[in-house]
């Protein structure tokens, strides 16, 4: 999909360009773009380096099984088709507190873990089951305590305020996020009897 | 009310996790400076495994604005948003956001160099963007992980969510920074 989306953005702009007769836009604004994106990852750097800096002092303090432990209730009420000390139910705390924490690299193994682990409590194994469909609800709609990249971003083109969209963007996040599990259990319900198994 | 508490946590939500974290670490007898260190040194070559993504995404998008291609696109949904009062200038980040996280961003990107970070346009950008994940990004790597191919309704879910957050930044944005 994405690369038609690629393909569409820049068919268009050339043939925009085309029917203006000015096709020398379409080279300026690729090398402008390119240069552009170069400029913004090298900015990224320091909020990068300094954010994952302060998460593994986090990690190595034991916050992020601290977070977890703080998660189970919420947790075992989000999944009750899995068993308390199933496996399962660790990587998916550990999936949510680091996904919390904004520790992209950390959440998605563990989220893979969860979903081998469901995957072994699933009678069906091309089929997804309710835990594997919340967890991904929980996934995509991603909350985070610090959106970094945005705050990076806004730093480099000079926010005399980089961080005054946290506040925002966490409420933001939490409606997105409501609204997921809300939608979530509506058509887990319509799609699973009570005893998850696929209705007819 | 709820404008103070979302004004307060936008300001104490940083500074409280840098005096929080490396206080709870001390106590806990972690080596602090060194685990910084530690960690910091992966900060570095995540910047730089973005940069193939947002360049490409970046001159695809240059490429489709500045040749006025989006503007043609935009012009058909202008009713549409015009009776929501939406700004037009965020519609590709909601468009794009579920589908390419880097694509999305390439569009905050322009929106802030043209319009400033501390413009309404941009602050609305930057809430967009952080407001949710990569829907088909995520759907991909974790159904595809352990082969899943009847996905049911969690497409559906996530796409849904999406709305949600790009509406929600919209008001939440108009109430806290329009005035």
């Amino acid at each position: 999909m994405i690369n038609y989306i690629w393909f569409f953005m820049i068919l268009s702009g050339a043939v925009a360009a085309a029917v203006q007769g000015k096709l020398n836009l379409v080279t300026t604004a690729a090398l402008k773009g390119a240069e552009e994106a170069v400029a913004v990852c090298i900015g990224l750097i320091s909020i990068l380096v300094f954010w994952m800096g302060m998460m593994r002092i986090a990690q190595d303090a034991g916050l992020l099984e601290k977070l977890a432990k703080l998660l189970k209730p919420v947790a075992s009420f989000l999944f009750p088709g899995v068993p308390h000390n199933h496996p399962a139910m660790g990587y998916i705390l550990s999936n949510m507190s680091a996904n919390l924490f904004g520790l992209g690299n950390a959440a998605t193994p563990m989220g893979l873990k969860a979903m081998e682990e469901l995957q072994k409590l699933n009678p069906d194994s091309k089929t997804a089951t309710p835990a594997m469909c919340t967890l991904l609800a929980l996934n995509t709609s991603g909350l985070t305590l610090i959106p970094t990249t945005v705050i990076g971003i806004r730093l480099k083109y000079g926010s005399a305020n980089p961080t005054e969209i946290i506040g925002p963007t966490l409420l933001a996040t939490i409606i997105a996020t409501t609204i997921a599990i809300l939608l979530d259990r509506y058509y887990r319900s319509r799609t699973f009897d009570q005893y998850g198994n696929l209705k007819k | 009310m709820l404008l103070d508490l979302i004004n307060f946590i936008s300001k104490m939500m940083l500074p409280a996790i840098l005096v929080f974290v490396p206080l709870y670490a001390i106590f806990r007898k972690v080596p602090i400076y060194e685990s910084f260190i530690e960690g910091a040194k992966e900060g570095f070559p995540t910047a730089i495994s973005i940069i193939p993504h947002l360049v490409g995404m970046m001159v695809a998008v240059a490429v489709f604005r500045d040749t006025g291609a989006l503007q043609f696109y935009l012009q058909f949904l202008t009713p549409l948003l015009d009776f929501f009062h939406i700004p037009h200038e965020v519609v590709p980040i909601g468009i794009l956001r579920p589908i390419s996280g880097t694509g999305s961003l390439a569009f905050v990107e322009s929106i802030l160099r043209i319009y400033g970070p501390d413009s309404f346009l941009g602050k609305l950008a930057s809430t967009i963007q952080g407001s949710t994940d990569t829907t088909l990004y995520v759907l991909t790597v974790y159904f595809g992980a352990v082969g899943i191919k009847r996905t049911l309704y969690a497409l559906k879910v996530g796409l849904w969510a999406d709305l949600a957050g790009f509406l929600a930044s919209w008001i939440i944005c108009t109430i806290v920074f329009a005035h």
